[in-house]
């Protein structure tokens, strides 16, 4: 047996990794579809400011990484409104909001920049028992509900205007894609880093693009990727002790540079 | 039997500052053809958005099948300018993208049957694209991907189709064939309502008329034997009818 699985917090880590890859390319793909990856980036870094929050005030950081996320996606909601077809802009407030948090906070915290500087970038750390079922449920949500809104999901991404004509409720579930959107970002913080993650939600699926030849191809060749970089880069990360949230997304950047250039004609 | 399609009375509508519609009035019955037209700008889009409950009027009301969008909406389908209507990259196949009308009627968390693959095909067929169904949309010409919307439209079989110039940005062989798909779809019983600059065309196609004039009122007239000019002299303004 490899040394790597007698470690109890190995194994859990790979857990939690394990379905965070699994929901990733899940919201990654409408995400990216409707141009609106960069909300990954906004709720990541207030993310950030949520964990600082928490490990300030001394409740568990994920906790804080969710109810910050929460509030960052629902702002960039009520943003994008007043900016009209500038919506973008309403992404980089409050990324802005998020990391200016993140920054003055760090400085209250004892052990403050060590301590953030894992979240950011992530760490095969000690996940208590508590932390790896909230994870584990959170997860489980994530998934659940992105595969029971996956037709609603391609009727809106492909084309928001028809959805909404044929009797789809698309702003009720646009939100509940933001929401789950907010808690996959907190939770993936722990292990793959907040600022890891959002490439975690865009390099998968962008990588499945390049070669799929329909949507359902899309998201399942998007999760064989997603998988493959997140455990293989886990395990990397371990043996040669580098920060496991840097060497996944390394990992799947060099593989969709290989795609790129080897990729099929469509 | 009531073989009412749609009723518009006094319909008026305005833009923050543009006033577009005022006092419109048509009927349609079952079959019926209505051409709509007029000049760039003259209110054609912003009436098919009203009907379609994108925009809410500021008088008048508009009857759908003898009760309102809401209520109607399962009988009403929509074809828009094949332009805007989604990102050529989208990784999606034709079946996928004709499927997605059918998921609003399954309700949230129902999951797609063979059933629906059979309406899909039976759809694709109408506009002649059953070879194409797992084709990338992408790859598809203009006049194939307009094909494609008109089959994602009649997959759920409605008994009103509206179109908003259907056949802009498309070659003229398409274009030919687009016309005959829709043809025969209102021989079959199928009420059709369409805009299209290209008035010769409509006129081949349409039994009713509501043309925008330059003067800022409408004409409704049924095509008994309206030549050319005298859609032209109602297009310049010169009244047909007399209004009180
Ligand atoms: N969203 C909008 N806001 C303000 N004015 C608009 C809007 N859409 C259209 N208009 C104006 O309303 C008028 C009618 O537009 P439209 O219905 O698109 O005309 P058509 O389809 O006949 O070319 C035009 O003067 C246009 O500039
Ligand atoms: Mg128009």
């Amino acid at each position: 047996m490899l040394d790597i699985f007698t470690y109890p917090f190995m194994i859990k880590a790979f857990f939690v990794a394990f379905m965070i890859a699994l929901c990733a390319p899940c919201i990654g793909l409408p995400i990216v579809l409707k141009r609106f990856s960069a909300i990954g980036d906004a709720t990541s870094h207030s993310a950030l400011g949520g964990i600082a929050f928490g490990l300030l005030i001394g409740i568990n950081p994920i906790i804080g990484a969710v109810v910050f996320s929460i509030v960052a996606v629902l702002s960039v909601e009520r943003l994008r409104k007043a900016f009209g077809t500038y919506h973008e802009i309403a992404t980089v407030i409050v990324m802005s909001a998020g990391i200016g948090l993140t920054a003055v906070l760090s400085a209250f915290i004892k052990n403050g920049s060590a301590n953030i500087s894992s979240f950011m970038f992530g760490s095969i750390v000690a996940i208590s028992d508590f932390e790896l079922w909230l994870s584990l449920i959170l997860c489980a949500v994530v998934l659940v509900m992105t595969f029971l809104l996956y037709k609603e999901n391609f009727a809106i991404t492909f084309d928001e205007e028809a959805a909404a004509l044929s009797g789809i409720p698309v702003r009720l579930i646009n939100f509940i894609v933001m929401l789950l959107t907010a808690i996959l970002v907190s939770v993936a913080s722990r292990i793959v880093g907040a600022l890891m993650i959002s490439s975690l939600l865009v390099i998968p699926v962008a990588n499945a693009m390049l070669i799929s030849k329909s949507y359902k191809q899309t998201l399942t060749l998007s999760i064989v990727f997603s998988e493959f970089i997140t455990l293989a880069g886990l395990f990397v990360s371990f043996y040669m002790n580098l920060r496991p949230g840097g060497t996944i997304v390394l990992m799947g950047v060099v593989i969709l540079v290989i795609t790129a250039i080897i990729k099929p004609k469509k | 039997m009531n073989n009412e399609v749609i009723n518009v009375e006094n319909l008026t509508f305005e833009y923050t500052d543009t006033a577009v519609l005022k006092n419109v009035n048509f009927k349609l019955y079952k079959g019926d053809f209505l051409g709509i037209i007029g000049a760039n700008g003259a209110g054609k889009s912003t009436l098919i958005k009203l009907i379609l409950n994108l925009l809410t009027p500021d008088s008048g009301k508009i009857e759908l099948f003898g009760t309102d969008f809401a209520k109607a909406r399962k009988k009403i389908g929509y074809v828009s300018q094949k332009a805007n209507s989604f990102n050529s990259d989208f990784p999606a196949t034709v079946k996928e993208v004709v499927r997605a009308n059918l998921f609003a009627e399954k309700g949230l968390f129902k999951p797609y049957t063979k059933k629906d693959d059979e309406k899909v095909l039976s759809a694709l067929e109408l506009v002649g694209m059953t070879q194409y169904r797992n084709k990338l949309i992408g790859s598809l010409s203009g006049g194939e991907q307009q094909r494609v919307f008109i089959a994602r439209a009649l997959v759920r079989e409605p008994e009103l189709l509206l179109m908003d110039e259907p056949t802009v940005g498309i070659d003229a062989k398409s274009v030919h064939d687009i016309m005959e798909i829709i043809k025969n779809l209102n021989r079959n019983g199928m009420t059709i309502i369409m805009t299209n600059h290209d008035t010769p065309t409509l006129l081949e196609v349409s039994n009713k008329l509501l043309i925008f004039c330059e003067h800022g009122y409408e004409e409704f007239v049924t095509m008994s034997d309206l030549s050319l000019e005298r859609i032209s002299d109602i297009l310049a303004g010169k009244r047909l009818h007399k209004h009180a």
